[in-house]
């Protein structure tokens, strides 16, 4: 059941790619004492290169995360493919914890088969070395995709060592602008997976677009496009592109945000002569307005309970983050550090407030412990914006200025790693980290 | 000697009006006294017209009064230029500086605020002027913030300037079918730079002419 079910996957995903690397990576900080391990170059039985490494895109998740340390390939003094050809000894002298081998195998395509597209199966098994065992092994029967089998590896190891589901089979969700001579501003929605790499375009326009969002099954998106003259509230379905109108108020239509449940839509506008927060019925369309204050109310983000929104107002003189129940309406101020705290989006266990934050004049991406009285600067550049928390609560990805353009950055919500992602042409922003996509 | 006096009088017309609409901002019932001034305020910015183009693109507060001070200082040995304005008509000088300021399309701001400062109050003005005399003509509002701070508050930031000068010219007798706003938060800066010599550009409002 479960094989099936990661095969069924692995078609999916191998609908629409597109072999373009958008964004590289840089690391700007290590990670402190990540755990040491080495991830052997795969076996392959078939003909001809394999078109992909996939040993070396999970060593290169594996360290991104910061709590893992890869070991070189010129430092492997044997490559083994199974455990049985595994001598410990060579690894423990090496200093290496854990261990990853596999093979890949060619999968015969079926006489029925339309397509030529070669299918493969992966076998892989992470072992320790100093209790000179095997923790774990897997099998992926079927396969097209080799970068998605991989960042599936390395969901697995990950979890196996430290508990967490992974988020390496997820995707980033951005905003790319480029110049072009005879359009000028070209604005790109673009989905690219965890590491940057594949980036697609789901929808472009030369008048902007912001506030990108995902659907909690990430199979739709919403964003704001001023493409007819005017800030609207779009929907679209990722896979097939279809798109509709949400909204067209006039005025402000800006920061939508979907409810957990999927079932209602935050968002801003200011049709009523001044921004507030509304929730949408995505079935019915009905509005109900949620804030009422003269001063600026937005970017609402639903806590993961669906039960309140986070949002922005500088309704107390300058911007801070509120909280308001979605029943009751009543409304409680979370940030009293600093004259600007913007917005913020709750972490997925509820006990983390992600934001950008605002002291000696620089804007950085801060977190507050919202149980006790624990507050960090999680970046130290100084237009640092739009923080996104991954689906395991473990990194935020997040927009800055980099040799004065825009870049991606990432950062472990403890601090531990930093990374930054920028684009190989023009810039980037916005970026919002999608939920689990399988 | 007397260009320096008319120089001094007109300036303090100019600031007399400016009091005047400060308290009007706020306030419909004053409306038609302040249409009332509207020519003689006009005619008090003419004569500083050229000076006012100039201060007008610095956004800062403290333009108009900086300006003033310098062509007081300078009014002795500017007395040739003044000698050639002065022998114009009353209704050319009047024209000719209605358009200067009607030249004047971008309004500036403080940084998250959305107060219409003071140097933007003559040219605002001729718009008004220039808006009731054609009721035809209609404008478009874009605000602007600059690229610090987060992007949908920004929205919002430039939301509340262009109201903040559509408020202004509708208290000043303009009807609200002739003004549409939009703001394009951080979205579309006028200066692409990342120190506050462009930030100070990008805070802005815009008037388009439809």
């Amino acid at each position: 059941m479960h094989l099936l079910k990661v095969m069924m996957v692995f078609f999916l995903m191998q609908v629409c790619v597109v072999a373009q690397a958008q964004l590289r990576i840089e690391v700007t900080k290590g990670g402190d004492n990540p755990t040491p391990i080495a991830i052997v170059p795969f076996s392959w039985s078939g003909e001809g290169l394999l078109k992909e490494d996939l040993a070396g895109v999970v060593a290169a998740d594996m360290g991104r995360s910061g709590q893992f340390k890869p070991m070189a390939r010129a430092e492997m003094l044997s490559q083994p493919s199974v455990s049985s050809e595994v001598f410990y000894r060579d690894w423990r002298i090496m200093g290496v914890d854990y261990l990853v081998v596999g093979r890949i195998t060619p999968v015969p395509s079926s006489p029925q088969a339309s397509s030529s597209v070669p299918v493969y199966r992966v076998n892989y098994e992470l072992m320790d070395v100093r209790a000179e065992k095997s923790v774990a092994s897997w099998k992926i029967a079927s396969v097209t995709d080799l970068r998605a089998a991989a960042h599936h590896i390395s969901d697995m190891v990950y979890q196996k060592l430290t508990g967490l589901r992974g988020v390496f089979s997820t995707k980033l969700m951005y905003i790319s602008v480029e110049r072009d001579g005879a359009k000028g501003k070209v604005y790109k929605l673009q989905v690219a997976d965890a590491d940057g790499q594949r980036s697609q375009t789901l929808f472009q326009s030369t008048e902007p677009v912001m506030s990108p969002v995902w659907s909690p099954d990430g199979k739709r998106i919403a964003y704001v496009s001023f493409a007819t003259g005017r800030p609207a509230i779009y929907i679209q379905n990722r896979l097939t592109g279809k798109k509709i109108k949400l909204t067209g108020f006039k005025g402000i239509n800006g920061a939508p945000d979907w409810s957990p449940d999927g079932q209602k839509m935050a968002m801003v506008l200011s049709k009523d002569g001044n921004p507030e927060i509304y929730i949408m019925n995505l079935k019915t369309r009905d509005l109900r307005r949620l804030t009422h204050h003269y001063a600026i109310d937005t970017e609402p983000r639903w806590t993961k309970d669906g039960a309140s929104l986070v949002f922005t107002s500088n309704r107390g003189g300058s911007p801070q983050v509120y909280k308001v129940d979605v029943v009751t309406g009543r409304v409680t101020r979370l940030t009293f550090r600093g004259n600007y705290n913007a917005r913020a989006q709750v972490s997925p266990d509820g006990h983390d407030l992600v934001m950008v934050h605002r002291e000696n004049e620089q804007f950085h991406i801060s977190v507050q412990n919202l149980q006790r009285d624990l507050f960090a600067n999680l970046t130290k550049t100084s237009l640092d914006e739009s923080p996104s928390i991954s689906p395991n609560g473990s990194m935020v990805i997040y927009a800055t200025q980099h040799n004065n353009k825009g870049v991606l950055g990432a950062v472990a919500i403890n601090g531990n790693i930093k990374y930054l992602l920028p684009a190989l042409r023009g810039e980037v922003r916005e970026p919002v980290w999608s939920p689990y996509l399988n | 000697m007397s260009k320096y006096f008319l120089v001094v009088y007109v300036y303090s017309i100019v600031q007399a009006n400016n009091v005047v609409l400060n308290g009007l901002i706020d306030s419909n019932k004053e409306l038609n006294m302040s249409n009332m001034k509207n020519n003689r305020k006009l005619l008090a910015a003419l004569a500083l017209g050229v000076v006012l183009v100039g201060c007008q693109s610095q956004p800062s507060e403290e333009a108009v009064d900086t300006a003033a001070a310098e062509v007081i200082e300078s009014g002795s040995h500017d007395v040739a230029g003044m000698t050639d304005a002065a022998v114009k008509s009353e209704e050319a000088l009047a024209a000719e500086a209605a358009q200067a300021l009607l030249s004047l399309t971008v309004f500036y701001f403080d940084f998250d605020q959305a107060n219409v400062m003071s140097n933007s109050y003559d040219a605002l003005q001729a718009h008004a002027a220039f808006l009731n005399s054609n009721p035809a003509a209609a404008i478009r509002l874009e605000g602007h913030a600059d690229e610090r701070g987060t992007r949908e508050y920004n929205i919002a930031l430039g939301e509340r300037r262009a109201k903040a000068v559509e408020k202004f010219l509708l208290v000043n007798g303009v009807s609200a079918s002739q003004v549409e706003t939009i703001s394009y938060g951080e979205e579309n800066p006028a200066e692409g730079g990342h120190g506050e010599g462009s930030w100070a550009k990008n805070r802005r409002v815009e008037i388009v002419y439809k």
